[in-house]
């Protein structure tokens, strides 16, 4: 699909200079994309690891595992607040936005490299608050709701922060990108031939660029409130508590898009690559990332329907918030059109893709569910969300990265990893998973509550399940961890450098790619996904 | 941008700089002196009145605003269309509440 492109065997990886320095130091945005990829896997398994204590107390209706309730609290908001501020939102943004933007763009670099390592720093110095902050971890819950986040006596100031600090390199990642895809496109790389995951990092860098200083502001003044008794969200200093809500939601609703539009990027990539066909609805594609986008800055009072808010803005936000699925529901019959008669090839990426697809749609659906008034009041606060969020976030999210890990890995590391227990791990995690989150969805609409230690032994049977079934999803991303990092310490290259057959512009230089990827600028001739025209 | 430069070297003199601090401190000025008068409810609309001008003739002038494309307009002011939803939807969701205790 384009001329210029690089063929030859000897060239200097980006990986091969070798100490401290040259990492702490680089301005190499797949070296970038490395930092956080092993930053952000680290909080992943330590969340992960959160998770799995939840769930093993969660085994037996007493309190066994944690010594009090408050431990408890602490664990869940650790890994709330750990999984949704330091993996899920910088995540694949960060991550693979890092690697593959210029790639496939045909740029040598994001447009401004140094302020991609300033935003990385940034980040780490996010992080360490936070992890300053666990000596005396907080109990608010990720969301840090008012008036309970100004109350409580755990330490909430240092967590807040942390994720304060995390909003810049947010913003500043998201700008990036914004001008390194308007300004740093090969010639003839025109809006109409842009791989989707472009399209979708557009829409998400959007998001962080303009949403994420909301959320700053809003913990700001939590801090004030806490710190200096300013009365903005206590109604005894005349304040509003429900204002914090709006607030923080007006943010962490389209971050919750930051968090899943890369992914559909990634899905509408490896689709096309696997089924051998054209992706379909390109445009729609490309579009819905948009509308979502927008869209998204319309529905964030659907979190507070219980909140006590006013029952007009109850009903309009109900309203609103169904209009988010159409874009959404544009982006699945167009994957599940490109599948149609297409040559499909269950490589372990593929594997990733089909069940993004199909835990997504339940996500996205029961989302409907929680968007319609009347049944959020009975649904609210039970484990029906819990389970919902985790369709959407480890179902759609978390399956899109390790879609994305499987099928950029040999163009990342220059390595080969084993087929063949991917595949098993591939299994092992998407049972795991069903068998963890879908009691969950039972045992909400039977009324169980979220966020308690203890409950009453007639749901036994379903928190047992979900607790076997966070084994089996834990054992699956162990081995598949391990299958991936192997071959990391093993020597030797991949044999080609385009195993998939792509035509995306990111394949057609060696793996690992060059320090700046492209001897010269390639020139690009032809669509992206034109497969089966050559 | 090499059209940046152009216009920079072309609009923004040290008389348009000059004459926009000046704008500055006339406003700032009036901000106190409007401070005296009660106009009751409509106190802090004057002062956003004021304090938008004074923010509009920054961004246009000593931002250079003004003489950038298309784009760049889109991205200044769409975060304040997002402000308005913001600040809008959260005050039509606070004064449609039905007080339950009275």
């Amino acid at each position: 699909m384009a001329n210029g492109v690089m063929t030859q065997t000897q060239y200097i990886p980006y990986l091969a200079e070798k100490g401290l320095k040259s990492w702490i130091l680089t301005t190499d945005h797949k070296r970038i994309g490395i930092l956080y990829l092993i930053t952000i896997s680290f909080f992943f398994m330590i969340a992960g690891l959160t998770a799995l204590g939840m769930r093993y107390e969660l085994m037996t209706p007493e309190l066994d595992f944690f010594r009090t309730a408050t431990e408890y609290n602490i664990a869940f908001t650790l890994h709330g607040s750990l999984m949704v501020f330091f993996f899920i939102v910088p995540g694949i943004a960060a991550s693979f936005g890092n690697f593959l933007i210029p790639l496939m763009i045909g740029a040598r670099d994001v447009a401004f490299p140094r302020i991609n390592l300033l935003s990385f720093w940034i980040y780490l110095v996010g992080t360490a608050i936070l992890l300053s902050a666990l000596a005396q971890p907080a109990d608010t819950g990720w969301t840090f709701y008012t008036p309970y986040s100004i109350q409580t006596g755990t330490k909430v100031i240092m967590i807040t922060l942390g994720v304060f600090v995390l909003g810049f390199s947010s913003i500043l990642t998201g700008m990036n990108f914004i001008v390194t895809i308007h300004k740093l496109r090969a010639p003839g790389m025109t809006w109409s031939r842009l791989p989707l995951f472009i399209w979708a990092s557009y829409a998400t860098a959007i998001l962080q660029l303009l949403a994420t200083p909301v959320v700053g502001i809003t913990l700001l003044l939590l801090i004030a409130e806490r710190a200096f008794d300013i009365g903005f969200f206590d109604p005894a200093k005349g304040g509003d508590p429900i204002l914090f809500q709006n607030f923080f939601w007006f943010y962490s609703h389209p971050a919750v898009y930051i968090m899943v539009i890369p992914a559909f990027g990634i899905i509408s990539e490896i689709i096309p690559v696997f089924a051998r066909k054209p992706i379909f609805g390109y445009k729609a594609i490309a579009y819905s990332s948009f509308a979502i986008a927008i869209i998204s800055f319309f529905v964030w009072l659907h979190h507070m329907f219980v909140s006590g808010i006013s029952e007009t803005a109850a009903a309009i936000f109900s309203f609103l918030t169904m209009l988010v699925a159409i874009p959404t529901a544009v982006k699945v019959f167009n994957w599940t059109a490109t599948l149609y008669k297409g040559s499909i090839d269950f490589h372990s990426s593929m594997l990733y893709a089909l069940s993004f697809i199909v835990l997504f749609t339940v996500g996205g659906l029961t989302g409907v569910y929680l968007g319609a008034l009347a049944v959020d009041v009975h649904l609210h606060d039970t484990y029906f969300i819990v389970a919902h969020m985790h369709y959407v976030m480890i179902g759609g999210t978390v399956m899109g990265f390790f879609g994305a890990l499987h099928f950029w890995y040999q163009k990342w590391f220059g390595k080969v990893f084993n087929e063949l227990i991917a595949k098993i791990a591939w299994f092992l995690i998407f049972v795991g998973f069903n068998v963890t989150f879908f009691p969950q969805f039972f045992m909400g609409f039977q009324g169980m509550p979220r966020r308690y230690a203890t409950y009453p032994e007639e749901y036994i049977s379903y928190h047992a399940l979900s607790t076997y079934g966070s084994w089996i999803l834990g054992l699956g991303i162990l081995i598949m961890t391990v299958n991936l990092l192997i071959p990391l310490w093993k020597k030797g290259r991949p044999e080609s450098s385009n195993p998939y057959g792509s035509l995306s512009l990111e394949w057609q230089v060696p793996s690992p790619p060059p320090h700046e990827n492209f001897d010269e600028i390639p020139t690009v001739t032809d669509w992206t996904y034109a497969y089966g025209k050559k | 941008m090499s059209t940046h430069d152009h216009t920079e070297e072309h609009h923004t003199g040290l008389r348009v700089y000059a004459a926009v601090c000046l704008a500055l401190f006339v406003l700032t000025a009036v901000t106190v002196y409007v401070a005296k008068f009660d106009f009751g409810d409509f106190n802090i609309v004057v002062a956003m009145v004021i304090a938008s001008i004074k923010a509009s003739i920054v961004a246009l002038y000593f931002m250079h605003l003004k003489f950038e494309d298309k784009l760049t307009w889109i991205y200044a002011l769409y975060p304040l269309f997002l402000l308005s939803l913001l600040i809008g939807f959260t005050l039509m969701e606070t004064f449609t509440r039905v007080p339950v205790i009275k």
